[in-house]
């Protein structure tokens, strides 16, 4: 089946079998490997992308229900993204990439495409960001190095400075660092 | 990974037509079915119908005493819906339970009753809530009451060519409608216990009428506890009623053991659960 869809801001169009899993385009057909698989069965979150904005487990969506909408993979999170001239600097990152290096949010590095992701869902929901909220937007997210705590501050952060910038008008560095 | 062939078919009557011609595994937001393409939970789908642009299975309205809500209605849909919240209540918590927000942007109510799985969150809230299941063929649509629509383990009274296209729920004045969902933890987890109970009073001090207690991981399919239902009826939320019924519901149920609990701890729970809802009703 041909289907067509945009990710990152970027149309793709492309043949595959219609049951193929949307994880297994993003990673074989496109090379995006920032998603991972984990578990393979919608337990972990490891493979969490946006579609449509909404957070949804990369391996249990059928590339035939990708069609005609918008996904959004770690790869899209960076403000800037790297090109042949201009390879990838930390200024690129975004407020809650930062945050997760500022916090410590990340370990190994497997539940951290994941999580990013659904943290960006979370503060782009515009919900306030409490300890219970973090935790429920998270809850389909799995770590098993870092017991969370840092990936709650790290999302808390962000948040922090998202509502001071909000307060402040737009004034805040693209790049989104503090 | 297999990847069995799929057709999406962009209207109702199409996917009418194909599922007449043969056979094919229905598949509405994957959750379910996509396990099952890794093969190690037994022979895969040989063929899948993608229902998700069916968008006549969408919607949750009022109809006359009735929520209505189509078949690929999502556990986020029904999480967001105010018409749920403010008529169902119970509905929206059970929606909650389930999985985690990936899970719940894509898992739908119709899925849910299909895959008939004897966990499925929220079949004991449509046991206690009367619910019908509307099936639909290219021979036209059907009404199939919930107590009647989960015959065996993992079967259900569709035929091969029909699937679920709508849940309707009767609204009943003056019922109050309970959901407790026990699990490991509370996100993500398949659950060791879910129970669904309605009655209906007037009054908190009014005896209950019409109780129905619907179960879920404790039969090997959701099912009702008639005899538990018969004895809460016509009686007051007090102390005695709850302690008998307590017992009661241990003695009707035959759970069993698996990897997720075991038949003691079930019979305990599911009496334990009856026992703090009656005590929640009665406030003392």
């Amino acid at each position: 089946m041909t289907v067509r869809f945009v990710v990152n801001d970027d149309p793709v169009e492309l043949t595959v079998p219609g049951a193929r899993r949307l994880l297994d385009v993003l990673r074989e057909e496109l090379g995006l490997t920032g998603t991972k698989e984990g578990c393979g069965e919608g337990e972990c979150g490891a493979c969490t992308v946006l579609l449509d904005g909404e957070v949804v487990d990369a391996c249990l969506v059928p590339i035939s229900q990708v069609d005609g909408h918008t996904v959004q993979t770690v790869e899209g999170l960076a403000a800037r993204r790297p090109s042949v001239d201009r390879p990838a600097a930390p200024d690129d990152l975004n407020q809650l990439q930062w945050a997760f290096l500022e916090t410590g949010g990340a370990q190994c590095g497997i539940c951290t495409p994941g999580m990013l992701m659904a943290g960006q869902a979370f503060l782009a929901s515009g919900a306030p960001a409490t300890d219970a909220a973090i935790r429920e937007a998270i809850a389909g997210n799995l770590c098993r190095c870092t017991g969370y705590t840092k990936i709650i501050e790290a999302i808390a952060l962000a948040a922090t400075r998202r509502d001071q910038a909000e307060s402040l008008g737009p004034t805040s560095d693209h790049a989104g660092r503090p | 990974m297999i990847e069995p062939p799929l057709v999406s078919p962009p209207t109702l009557a199409d996917a009418y037509r194909l599922l007449a011609e043969s056979v094919y595994r229905p598949i509405a937001g994957g959750t379910d079915v996509l396990v099952q393409l890794s093969g190690q939970l037994g022979p895969p789908p040989d063929r899948l119908l993608d229902l998700w642009r069916l968008d006549e299975l969408r919607g949750i309205e009022l109809d006359g005493d009735a929520l209505v809500l189509g078949a690929l209605t999502t556990y986020s849909g029904i999480r967001r819906s105010a018409v749920c919240r403010d008529l169902l209540p119970a509905l929206v918590e059970a929606a909650a339970t389930v999985g985690a927000a990936q899970i719940q942007n894509r898992a739908t109510l119709g899925g849910n009753i299909a895959n008939a799985s004897p966990a499925g969150d929220m079949l004991p809230v449509l046991l206690a809530t009367d619910a019908t299941i509307v099936v639909g063929s290219i021979r036209g649509e059907r009404s199939i009451p919930a107590r009647s629509f989960w015959t065996g383990y993992r079967q259900t009274a569709l035929r091969p060519d029909e699937i679920v296209i709508r849940i309707r729920i009767p609204l009943v004045a003056d019922r109050q409608v309970r959901f407790r969902k026990i699990g490991t933890r509370r996100a993500q987890a398949i659950s060791k216990v879910v129970v669904g109970l309605s009655w209906v009073a007037p009054t908190s001090g009014s005896p209950w009428r019409t109780v129905r207690l619907g179960l879920g991981s404790v039969a090997e399919r959701p099912i009702r506890v008639t005899a538990t239902e018969a004895f809460l009826e016509g009686r007051l939320p007090t102390p005695d009623t709850a302690a008998e019924a307590a017992q009661r519901v241990a003695a009707e149920i035959q759970p069993i053991d698996d990897v997720r609990s075991t038949a003691d701890y079930r019979r305990a729970v599911t009496a334990r659960v009856l026992h703090r809802l009656i005590r929640e009703a009665g406030s003392w």
